[in-house]
């Protein structure tokens, strides 16, 4: 019969010699191989003091952005929630008054703005349907919770800290966003 | 030496006893953890790290979760001999450091306080009826238990207890006929004047290490409590600190035996290139313990280490390996020992 690959070694089939059977040598030499370990370079990571770095295309849980003034981005279009495979996405639209200019961008803007995070399959599909640059995905991960409605998340878990208000955390939400910016341009 | 009990020797006796038994188990506590870590580190892990500095409050809350465990005894079950298995067990194991020298003498209050709660003149006889009835525990918790995967762990048990305890009597009486005496405390004064044991005995050394495995159900021989094909074995019914003790009590055997090898083959509190007549006699005391403590650690090293690295023998091959191999060597050396002893004419 022919073999199919080069790669089959035969089994050795040889009784085994006086110190084989002795079976002390293998187990000191296993012994030795499981000491080696010892020193070795461990490769886990302590994790919530330290974090492996993320591929520039991660895609966390999503951040509803703010101008540099601290305005709200987002018109309510609802392009995100057509594009949404997982429809995770809903939202009311209101108008502008007069004087809230400094609240948002536009003339209209989402009233009410949520996603279920336990129906998204975080696709980052809203990030590219979004023609305002108002949605996109950010680094953080591991959401936890005790009840399954506390993962609706409305709209003030899914705004950015208002840049004047609150500048470092505004500038932290900001800096994973701008690494991820980066390899995209 | 003529029986003399005052008070003073009654609260001696008891204080060493409190001592020896709570460095016993605080031992123990920290050989689990270390355990642990040992297998963390050559399986290339990190090991526990998260309760306390390191991880070494670690023992302590497995404890705490152990006591705050539920309780069940099967209805079933024998309650009463459920209950007796595991303090059986615990009690044996605590027992045999009676009969330990852990140094030499301390000088306190006017007294020579003798390192040994009782230095009975049999000591390796009494160590050796205690850690076979050790055993007891294992098998009336799994025969209480009324669970088939339990009486098969029992059952396993006694008859590898009978299997290597053969072989570690006879490699022990090669190792009388060379110290001449049955007190481990006089066998240690011997080493420390003379060599160490392991260098008459390093054969029976080796049979006597690989019964102490099985004595202890160490890994290369732990098919009382095989995981995987009797879902734990004798202590498969048990939970909570029934459970607990069987677990402790393994360790606490582990140290003992580590204990009795150090004193038997390696010198016991002798520590080498040290002359203790030299020292006073606080500070000789003092570095005795220190040194058995020290050989103590590489042993329970030696246990990790090997549980490690050599998969479980299959039942067949460990009879093989206790009644074929072992306890004919054991004759051996012990025929060649009298022979040696014989034609020194020593």
């Amino acid at each position: 019969m022919q073999a199919l690959t080069n790669r089959a070694l035969p089994v050795d089939r040889k009784p085994m010699s006086f110190w084989e059977k002795l079976y002390l040598p293998a187990v000191f030499k296993g012994m030795m191989i499981t000491f080696s370990h010892i020193f070795k370079k461990k490769p886990t990571i302590n994790y919530p003091e330290k974090q492996r770095p993320f591929s520039p295309v991660f895609r966390g849980l999503h951040i509803l952005n703010r101008d540099a003034e601290g305005r709200e981005n987002c018109t309510a279009c609802g392009l995100c929630a057509v594009a949404c495979p997982a429809e995770a996405i809903t939202m009311e639209a209101a108008e502008r008054l007069p004087g809230e200019e400094n609240l948002y961008k536009e003339e209209k803007y989402a009233a009410k703005y949520e996603i279920n995070m336990l129906r998204c399959i975080f696709c980052g599909l809203c990030e590219e349907a979004c023609p305002k640059d108002a949605i996109y995905l950010s680094e953080t991960f591991t959401p936890a919770d005790y009840q399954r409605k506390q993962f609706i998340y409305n709209k003030n878990e899914l705004l950015i800290p208002h840049p004047k208000e609150n500048p470092e955390a505004y500038a932290k939400a900001l800096g994973n966003r701008a690494a991820k910016g980066s390899v995209n341009a | 030496m003529f029986l003399s009990i005052d008070t003073a020797l009654i609260i001696e006796k008891l204080i060493l006893i409190v001592v020896v038994v709570s460095i016993s188990l605080v031992v123990a506590m920290y050989t689990t953890f270390a355990e642990r870590k040992v297998a963390a580190v050559i399986q290339d892990r990190r090991g526990p790290n998260r309760a306390g500095p390191f991880g070494l409050l670690q023992p302590l809350a497995d404890g705490l979760k152990l006591f705050f465990k539920e309780e069940i005894i099967p209805n079933f079950s024998s309650k009463f001999l459920f209950i007796l298995g595991p303090a059986l067990a615990m009690l044996t194991a605590v027992m045999t450091s009676a009969v330990i020298p852990w140094g030499d003498k301390l000088h306190l209050f006017g007294r020579d306080i003798s390192l040994q709660i009782a230095d009975v003149n049999i000591g390796i006889l009494y160590v050796f009826g205690v850690v076979s009835l050790g055993v007891y525990g294992i098998m009336i918790g799994a025969w209480a238990s009324n669970n088939k995967y339990s009486l098969l762990g029992g059952l396993r048990a006694a008859s590898q207890i009978i299997s290597y305890e053969l072989a570690m009597g006879i490699s022990l009486i090669s190792l009388l006929m060379v110290t001449g005496s049955l007190s481990l405390k006089e066998m240690v004064v011997q080493q420390q004047t003379g060599l160490w044991n392991i260098i008459y005995q390093p054969l029976g050394f080796l049979i006597f290490l690989i019964c102490s495995f099985a004595e202890c159900n160490r890994t290369p021989f732990d098919l009382p409590e095989a995981e995987n094909e009797l879902i734990g074995g004798y202590h498969t019914e048990y939970s909570s600190m029934k459970l607990g003790f069987y677990l402790f009590s393994e360790y606490i055997n582990m140290f003992v035996s580590s204990v009795i090898m150090a004193t038997l083959f390696f010198g016991g509190y002798d520590m080498p290139f040290v002359n203790e007549a030299n020292l006073s006699t606080n500070v000789a005391a003092i570095v005795g313990v220190v040194a058995l403590m020290m050989k103590v650690v590489f042993f329970l090293f030696l246990f990790m280490w090997v549980r490690w690295t050599i998969p479980r023998f299959r039942y067949d091959q460990l009879m093989h390996l206790g009644w074929r191999i072992l306890i004919p060597l054991a004759l051996f050396n012990m025929l060649v020992t009298g022979a040696v002893i014989l034609f020194l004419d020593r």
